[in-house]
C-alpha cells in the first residue's frame, strides 16, 4: 500500500511532496542553478582572459641569443686608423653587418657547422637586423676595441626566435618568404654547439621602441617611463586637488542647489566616456595652450581631470565614515572647523583616501583611448629626460605601445603585446595589492 | 638670475616672513602666547603668504606678458619689495586681537572651493571645446547630410559623405549584444550572491567578478584581436558562410558583453540588498519558495535600481574605444550580419583625430560632432540612471 494519493488535486500527507510542489521545488533549483551559472561562467571568463594573453606574452620575456666571437676588423671599421669619432661614424650599420657576417661564418666553419644550401646572406639572415647596430653603438662608445676579436651576445631575428618559441615551424618556414627550413636547421645545429641560447629578456622592459622589421629588439622602456611621469603628474595633482574638493564638499558645503550642481557634475564626469577627455586635451592642452604633442605633461593632465571624480567619490566616503563624535570632542575643546577637519578628520581619513587614490591611479594607468588623440601613439625611441623637462620630452605609454604593436603586420609583435600586457597587469596588481593591504591594515570600524 | 631661482629665493623670504610674523604677534601679546586671538603659527603663515601671494602673482603676470628667462635686477627689486611691502604691512598691523586664524581659514576655504569647482570647468571645458568646433563643422557641412546621410566616406582631397547613421548603427549593434551577454549573467550573478551564496562563496566570487571592471580596457581589446575574432571566423562565420572577418560586431559585442558584466551586477548586487529585508520574509512566510520570493517581490522591488544600472552599462558601452577599435573594424556599413566588420563613432573619433590632422577640413571637425554626440547620448543615460537610482535609494532608506 502506498500514501500516494491517486488524484494530486486531492490534498495528501505533509511528508511527501505533491506533483505541484515538486515542480516548483525544480524551479526554484533551476533558478538557483542559473544563478551558479552566472558566477561561474564570469569567474571561468576572467579565467579564460588572463590565461590567453599570458599564453600568448610568456614568451615575449624570452628572447633568442647567438654568441660568436666577432673579429673588429680596423680595415673595414676605421680606415683611417685614427680613431677619430666623426670619421669612425661614417661606417654604417651595413660595414658592421658585413664583419659580423664574416665572423659569423668563420665561426661556422671553426665549429665544423654545415652549411649546405645556404648562401652567405642567409646565414647573415638569420641574426637580427638590430645585431650590428647594437655592435656598431658599443664600438663607437670605446674605439680602442678596433683590432680586437671579442664575444658578442647578438639578437636572432623574429622567425629563427619565434622557431625556438613553438610560433614558426619548418613546415610554416617553408611557405615562409622571409625564413628558410634550412635557415632553422642550422639554427638547431647552433644550440647544439652551445653558440645559440634562449634567455630571459631584459631588454624587453629597458629597451625602446624598435621598426615594423625587427620585432625582437622591441622594448618598452620608453613606455615604461612614460607611464610612470604620467602617473606622477596624476598623483601631483589629483591628490591634493582631489582631497580638497571632497573635504570642502563633505564637510563645508552647504546642502543648497550650488553644492547639488557640483556634486551632479562630479557624479556625470565619472561615467563620461575615456575619449571624451581625449578630444578635451587635444583640443585644450594641445590646439589652445600650445603644449607639444606626445609629451607625458599633457598626458598626466588629461588623466588627472578624468581620474579626480573617480578619486573625489571614495574620498567623500571616506571622510563620511569618520563618526561626528571625533568632530563634535574637536569642536568641543575649542578647535575651529577647519581645524577639526585638518588635525583630527582628515587623518582618520587617510587609509580610505589614499586607497581611493591607489585605485584611480591604476584606472589611469591602464587608459589608453584618451592617449591615443594626444598623439602618444607616435614612434618614440628616444628616452626622455629626467623630470621637470623630461616631463615635455616625447614619450609613449604601456597601454598606448601595446595598441601600436597590435597595429603592426608581423605577428611576433602579437606576442609582444600580449608581454607588455602582462607587465601592465603585474603594474596594476601590485598597485591593487597596496590598496588592499592598506584597508585591511588601518581601515577602522567606529 | 634664472626663474626658478627666483621662486626659490621667495620662499626662503617667505619663510623669514612667516619667523617675523610670529615674533612679532608673541611680542605683542607681551611673550604669552595665551592672550593671542589666534596661534602665533596662524600670525607666522599670515605674513609669510601675504609676502608670497602677490610677489607670485608679479612674477606670473611678468612672465606672462614680457617672457624672459632672466630675471633682470630691476624685476628682482620690484617683485620682492612688494612682498616685503605686504608682508610688511601685515606684520606692523598684527596686535594681540589680530584675527589671524580667520584670515587663513578664509582663505583655506576659498582653496577648497577652487578645487571642488574644477569638476564644473572641466565639464564647461569639454561641452566649450566641442561646442566651438562642432560649430566649425557645421558651417563646413550641412547638418542634415550628417544627422541623415547613409554613407561615411571621408576623403582628404575633399567632397566627403560624412554620414553619421551607419556609426550610430555599428555602435547601437555592438552595445545591444554585450547587454545580451552581460544583463543576463550579471543579472543572475547578482542575485544569485546576494540572494544564495554563503558569505565565503561571496567572499570569492564579487571580487573576482569585480576584477573584470578593474582590467584595462586594451586588454580586452587584444582578447578580442587575437584570441575571439579568429576562433568566430574559423568555427562560426565561415562554416556559416556569413564572412570571412576576424573583427566583427559579434566579437567587440562578446568581449564587450564581458567587460561590462560586472557593471550590471555590482550595482544590481547593491541594489537587491537594500531590499528590505521584510518584503522577503513575508513572502517566504505565506509559503513562496525563494525563487517565487525573488522573481516575484525582490526583483519588482528592485526593478527601478536593476534598470538604473543597465541604463549605465549601456552608456559605458556606447562610449567604449579600445574593444571596439581592436575588435568591431574600420569599415561604416549598415548591415544586419553580425559577423560582419562594422565600426562605431568612437573608433571614428580615434580615426579621424590621429595622424596628420587638418584642424580646418571638415574630415578633421567631424569627431568634434562625434565627440558631442556621445557625450550628449551618454550624459542624457547617465542622468536618467542616476534619478531613477537616487529616487529608488530613497524609497526604502
Amino acid at each position: 500500500m502506498t500514501n500516494t494519493p491517486a488524484n494530486p488535486a486531492i490534498k495528501g500527507s505533509l511528508l511527501m511532496p505533491d506533483l505541484r510542489t515538486m515542480a516548483r521545488n525544480r524551479a526554484e533549483a533551476r533558478f538557483r542553478a542559473y544563478g551558479l551559472a552566472a558566477v561561474l561562467v564570469s569567474m571561468t571568463l576572467l579565467a579564460v582572459l588572463l590565461i590567453s594573453i599570458f599564453a600568448n606574452g610568456a614568451s615575449a620575456f624570452r628572447q633568442t641569443y647567438v654568441t660568436i666571437p666577432v673579429e673588429l676588423t680596423e680595415a673595414k671599421l676605421d680606415k683611417s686608423g685614427t680613431r677619430d669619432l666623426a670619421v669612425m661614424k661614417k661606417v654604417t650599420t651595413l660595414g658592421y653587418a658585413k664583419v659580423i657576417a664574416a665572423s659569423l661564418e668563420a665561426a661556422l666553419k671553426d665549429k665544423g657547422i654545415p652549411v649546405e644550401g645556404l648562401s652567405a646572406k642567409d646565414i647573415a639572415a638569420i641574426l637580427s637586423e638590430e645585431a650590428p647596430a647594437s655592435v656598431r653603438d658599443r664600438v663607437l662608445a670605446d674605439p680602442t676595441l678596433i683590432g680586437q676579436t671579442l664575444e658578442f651576445r647578438l639578437l636572432v631575428g623574429s622567425r629563427v626566435d619565434g622557431y625556438f618559441k613553438g610560433r614558426v615551424t619548418k613546415e610554416e618556414a617553408a611557405k615562409d618568404n622571409k625564413v628558410k627550413p634550412e635557415q632553422l636547421a642550422l639554427a638547431d645545429a647552433l644550440t647544439a654547439a652551445g653558440m645559440m641560447k634562449t634567455s630571459f629578456n631584459w631588454a624587453f622592459i629597458t629597451a625602446p621602441d624598435a621598426s615594423e622589421k625587427r620585432p625582437e629588439a622591441a622594448g618598452l622602456g620608453v613606455a615604461v617611463i612614460g607611464s610612470a611621469y604620467m602617473m606622477l603628474v596624476v598623483l601631483f595633482l589629483s591628490l591634493p586637488i582631489g582631497v580638497s574638493a571632497a573635504v570642502y564638499l563633505e564637510e563645508f558645503a552647504a546642502k543648497n542647489r550650488f553644492t547639488d550642481i557640483i556634486e551632479v557634475n562630479i557624479s556625470n564626469l565619472a561615467a563620461v566616456p575615456s575619449i571624451v577627455f581625449g578630444i578635451l586635451g587635444l583640443a585644450v592642452f594641445i590646439n589652445f595652450t600650445g603644449l607639444p604633442q606626445s609629451a607625458p605633461i599633457v598626458g598626466g593632465l588629461v588623466l588627472t581631470l578624468m581620474t579626480l571624480p573617480r578619486i573625489i567619490i571614495p574620498a567623500r566616503a571616506a571622510l563620511k565614515a569618520v563618526p561626528p563624535s571625533i568632530r563634535d570632542a574637536a569642536l568641543g575643546v575649542g578647535a575651529s572647523k577647519m581645524q577639526s577637519v585638518l588635525h583630527h578628520v582628515l587623518p582618520l581619513a587617510a587609509p580610505g583616501i589614499l586607497t581611493g587614490m591607489i585605485i584611480g591611479l591604476a584606472q589611469a594607468l591602464g587608459e589608453t583611448a584618451p592617449l591615443l588623440l594626444i598623439g602618444m601613439v607616435a614612434f618614440v625611441r628616444d628616452y626622455p629626460g629626467l623630470p621637470l623637462e623630461g616631463l615635455f620630452d616625447p614619450a609613449t605609454a604601456l597601454p598606448v605601445q601595446i595598441y601600436s604593436w597590435t597595429q603592426r603586420a608581423d605577428p611576433a609583435f602579437v606576442e609582444r603585446a600580449s608581454g607588455a600586457i602582462i607587465v601592465l597587469l603585474a603594474f596594476l596588481l601590485v598597485m591593487n595589492a597596496v590598496a588592499i593591504i592598506l584597508r585591511r591594515r588601518f581601515e577602522r570600524r567606529w | 638670475m634664472t626663474l626658478p631661482a627666483l621662486l626659490a629665493l621667495l620662499t626662503v623670504v617667505s619663510m623669514a616672513g612667516f619667523f617675523a610674523g610670529r615674533a612679532r604677534a608673541i611680542a605683542a601679546a607681551g611673550g604669552d602666547a595665551r592672550r593671542l586671538h589666534s596661534l602665533p603659527n596662524f600670525h607666522g603663515w599670515s605674513a609669510a603668504l601675504s609676502l608670497f601671494v602677490p610677489a607670485l602673482a608679479a612674477v606670473a603676470l611678468w612672465h606672462y606678458f614680457a617672457p624672459e628667462s632672466e630675471v633682470s635686477a630691476a624685476k628682482l627689486v620690484s617683485v620682492l619689495g612688494l612682498g616685503i611691502a605686504g608682508a610688511l604691512a601685515m606684520v606692523l598691523t598684527t596686535g594681540q586681537d589680530t584675527r589671524a586664524r580667520n584670515r587663513i581659514e578664509a582663505l583655506l576655504k576659498a582653496v577648497l572651493i577652487l578645487c571642488s569647482l574644477i569638476a564644473i570647468a572641466t565639464t564647461l571645458g569639454i561641452v566649450l571645446s566641442m561646442l566651438f568646433q562642432t560649430g566649425n563643422f557645421f558651417s563646413q557641412y550641412d547638418w542634415t547630410r550628417f544627422f541623415f546621410g547613409t554613407t561615411w566616406k571621408p576623403d582628404f582631397r575633399g567632397n566627403s559623405d560624412l554620414g553619421f547613421l551607419p556609426l550610430l548603427w555599428g555602435t547601437l549593434y555592438v552595445s545591444t549584444i554585450a547587454l545580451l551577454v552581460a544583463v543576463p549573467i550579471g543579472l543572475f550573478a547578482a542575485i544569485y550572491m546576494s540572494e544564495y551564496a554563503s558569505p565565503r562563496m561571496r567572499g570569492i566570487a564579487k571580487p573576482m567578478i569585480e576584477m573584470l571592471a578593474g582590467i584595462p580596457t586594451i586588454v580586452y581589446g587584444l582578447f578580442a584581436l587575437v584570441t575571439v575574432g579568429p576562433l568566430l571566423r574559423d568555427w562560426v562565420a565561415s562554416p556559416l558562410g556569413l564572412g570571412e572577418s576576424g573583427s566583427s560586431v559579434m566579437t567587440a559585442g562578446l568581449v564587450m558583453g564581458v567587460m561590462i558584466i560586472p557593471f550590471v551586477s555590482s550595482l544590481s548586487d547593491d541594489i537587491i540588498n537594500a531590499v528590505p529585508q521584510s518584503l522577503r520574509d513575508g513572502s517566504l512566510a505565506i509559503g513562496a519558495t525563494r525563487s517565487e520570493t525573488i522573481r516575484q517581490v525582490v526583483i519588482p522591488a528592485a526593478l527601478p535600481g536593476i534598470v538604473g544600472a543597465i541604463l549605465l552599462a549601456t552608456s559605458r558601452a556606447i562610449g567604449e574605444t579600445m574593444i571596439v577599435v581592436l575588435g568591431a573594424g574600420a569599415a561604416a556599413k549598415l548591415s544586419l550580419n553580425p559577423f560582419e566588420a562594422m565600426t562605431t563613432m568612437t573608433v571614428k573619433i580615434v580615426s579621424q583625430l590621429t595622424g596628420d590632422t587638418d584642424f580646418t577640413a571638415p574630415e578633421t571637425l567631424v569627431a568634434f560632432a562625434l565627440g558631442l554626440t556621445l557625450f550628449v547620448l551618454t550624459l542624457a543615460l547617465n542622468i536618467i540612471a542616476l534619478i531613477i537610482v537616487r529616487k529608488y535609494r530613497e524609497q526604502y532608506e
